[in-house]
């Protein structure tokens, strides 16, 4: 049985949830779960004061209310589903390694920051950072697939060392930040400076983007791994169309300033 | 036992373990998959004498395949894991890798693998990366043509090789016919394939010879020409000719399968009489015994 934590009312200051993951909950019975300690700003409090809990014993779980001042949700999950039936607050999957995370509103900064495997859906938008690093450390995401159905913030994919980020909106500026390996697709227009500082990742960007200079045209062609890749973001839900799986792709190498190993391939105009 | 106008001998095919894998060859067109297909399973009719056995399972539909191009699953078997592993490198290395427009990925789900993209990466000469997706790894080998994607493990699996039936009728026409057929209806069994050419075999053979070096030579005592001079013939009155054809599975039953459907059509074409063949039940585990194949 789905277990529901209710939010009795927003918190007055933010609240640290990293204690709230699917499979960490799931032996747990419904009077542990609500003795579980969480910080509510500089307090300690426990679950049961600030949600009201329903039903348990399975990795299905379901958050509901206004959680923007919630970080940190599903942090270091390994498995199992969590459902954010609003918007989700900063460090949303932080560093989960498995299972399942559907934001079905907004997410905030740094969701799925050192994630390392799993799924994190966002219906809606991202903040800053999404798949990206921690202030201070090389590598962000390491690998997993992040969806995000709206618009993300500036520095998407920052470190990013491996793994899959798709955007269907807008992706900011310096999406791909110094990463170092795996993947962002954008679908929309993409910001300013896209793989600024990029070592071996992809871009695949869907619309004409500003590039920085320190990037240079190789060919046009069609990248098997696109199509793979395109159609697997197909059947996770996204929109892509036949023309962007068909499509070709023009192979900007760089960046020069780095190892010029990273690319970004843009889809030819029709 | 009579099948339509065929006798049945009352025998078995005896066979063998043998590890095999599934690869699945996508191309921009059915032409080129087909192309990478048959070079992908060329000299590949015996262990014997090409350390391993393939054949076409099947042409796939584009939307089948993992790129959503045309495609072409083949079938490759070896005698162990470790050779199985190293044929598939050399093959879809000298094959594939080699054939305009291909990306070549993993048919099988299994528990064993073996590296086969991993290998073959270097070719990239450092040029190559790699993706995961969905939990597999791929990798882009960058070509003269354009880049070349193969998925880094392929599935293994302990099957079935030499399943065979013996299909004997009166002259080479009216015994061709009839292998002919039942190679057609085999092709339809998943999970199995004919290795030799078009399926079907004119020169079985026998463990052995009269001479030290030989390890294989034919099998004389269903050789027609020989019926007059062999003591051991197994050549019936009025048999002009014999096919064989060798069948080779990812499991038992497809092979049984196979054998059961082929049986059926040759009886059905103009065998006079069909057989299977066997070493007496002593070196292979596996037995398919043609009373439970023939309703």
């Amino acid at each position: 049985m789905t277990l529901t934590l209710t939010l009795r009312e927003a918190p007055v200051a933010p609240v640290r949830a990293e204690a709230l993951a699917p499979d960490r909950l799931a032996g747990l019975g419904a009077a542990e779960i609500e003795r579980l300690a969480l910080w509510h700003g500089n307090r300690r409090t426990a679950v049961g004061d600030l949600f009201a809990v329903a039903g348990g014993g399975s990795d299905d779980v379901r958050v509901e209310g206004d959680v923007r001042r919630l970080s940190g949700l599903g942090t270091g999950m390994a498995g199992g589903r969590l459902t954010i039936t609003g918007d989700a607050g900063p460090h949303t999957g932080a560093e989960m390694a498995g299972g399942e995370i559907v934001v079905e509103g907004d997410a905030g900064d740094l969701a799925g920051v050192g994630m390392r495997g799993g799924r994190l859906v966002v219906r809606g938008s991202a903040g800053r950072r999404l798949g990206g690093a921690y202030a201070g450390e090389r590598a962000g995401m390491r690998g997993g697939e992040i969806l995000v159905h709206g618009d993300t913030g500036d520095e998407a994919g920052a470190g990013l060392r491996r793994g899959l980020i798709a955007v269907a909106g807008r992706t900011g500026d310096a999406a791909g930040l110094s990463a170092l390996a795996g993947t962002i697709v954008a679908f929309g227009a993409l910001g300013a400076h896209p793989g600024a500082g990029m070592r071996r990742a992809s871009i695949v960007a869907m619309t004409e983007p500003g590039l920085l200079p320190t990037y240079a045209p190789a060919c046009t062609y069609r990248p098997p791994f696109v199509r793979l890749c395109l159609r697997r973001l197909r059947e996770l839900g996204l929109p892509v169309t036949e023309a962007q799986i068909e499509g070709r792709y023009t192979r900007w190498s760089g960046d020069g300033l780095e190892l010029r190993r990273g690319e970004i391939l843009i889809l030819e105009a029709r | 036992m009579r099948l339509h106008d065929a006798e049945v001998e009352d025998t078995f095919a005896e066979a063998f373990p043998m590890w095999g894998a599934r690869i699945v060859v996508t191309a921009d067109t059915p032409g080129w998959a087909e192309h990478a297909g048959r070079s992908l399973t060329g000299f590949a009719t015996s262990v014997i004498g090409c350390k391993c056995e393939a054949g076409i399972e099947r042409v796939l539909d584009a939307s089948e395949t993992p790129d959503g191009r045309p495609g072409i699953a083949v079938l490759l078997f070896a005698p162990d894991a470790e050779g199985l592993g190293k044929r598939l490198v050399e093959r879809v290395g000298q094959t594939v890798l080699t054939c305009p427009t291909t990306a070549c990925f993993n048919g099988l789900d299994a528990d064993d693998d073996v590296d086969v993209g991993g290998q073959l990466r270097f070719f990239g000469d450092g040029w190559q990366a790699s993706k995961v997706l969905d939990g597999r790894r791929y990798w882009r080998i960058p070509v003269m043509e354009g880049e070349f994607l193969v998925e880094e493990r392929f599935g293994i699996v302990e099957g079935v090789g030499g399943g065979n039936i013996i299909i004997l009728a009166a002259d080479v026409a009216t015994a061709l016919g009839a292998a002919e057929a039942a190679a057609d209806a085999m092709r339809a069994v998943e999970g199995a394939i004919m290795p030799f050419p078009g399926g079907i075999a004119r020169s079985g053979s026998k463990v052995g010879s009269r001479y030290k070096a030989v390890i294989a030579s034919t099998n004389h005592v269903l050789c027609p020409t020989l019926r007059a001079q062999a003591d051991d013939t197994q050549v019936p009155d009025g048999v002009g000719s014999v096919f064989e054809i060798v069948i080779d599975g990812l499991a038992p039953e497809p092979v049984a399968e196979a054998m059961r459907v082929g049986l059926e059509a040759a009886a059905r074409s103009g065998a006079t009489h069909l057989t299977a063949g066997n070493y007496g039940g002593n070196l292979g585990p596996h037995h398919f015994p043609l009373k439970d194949l023939v309703p």
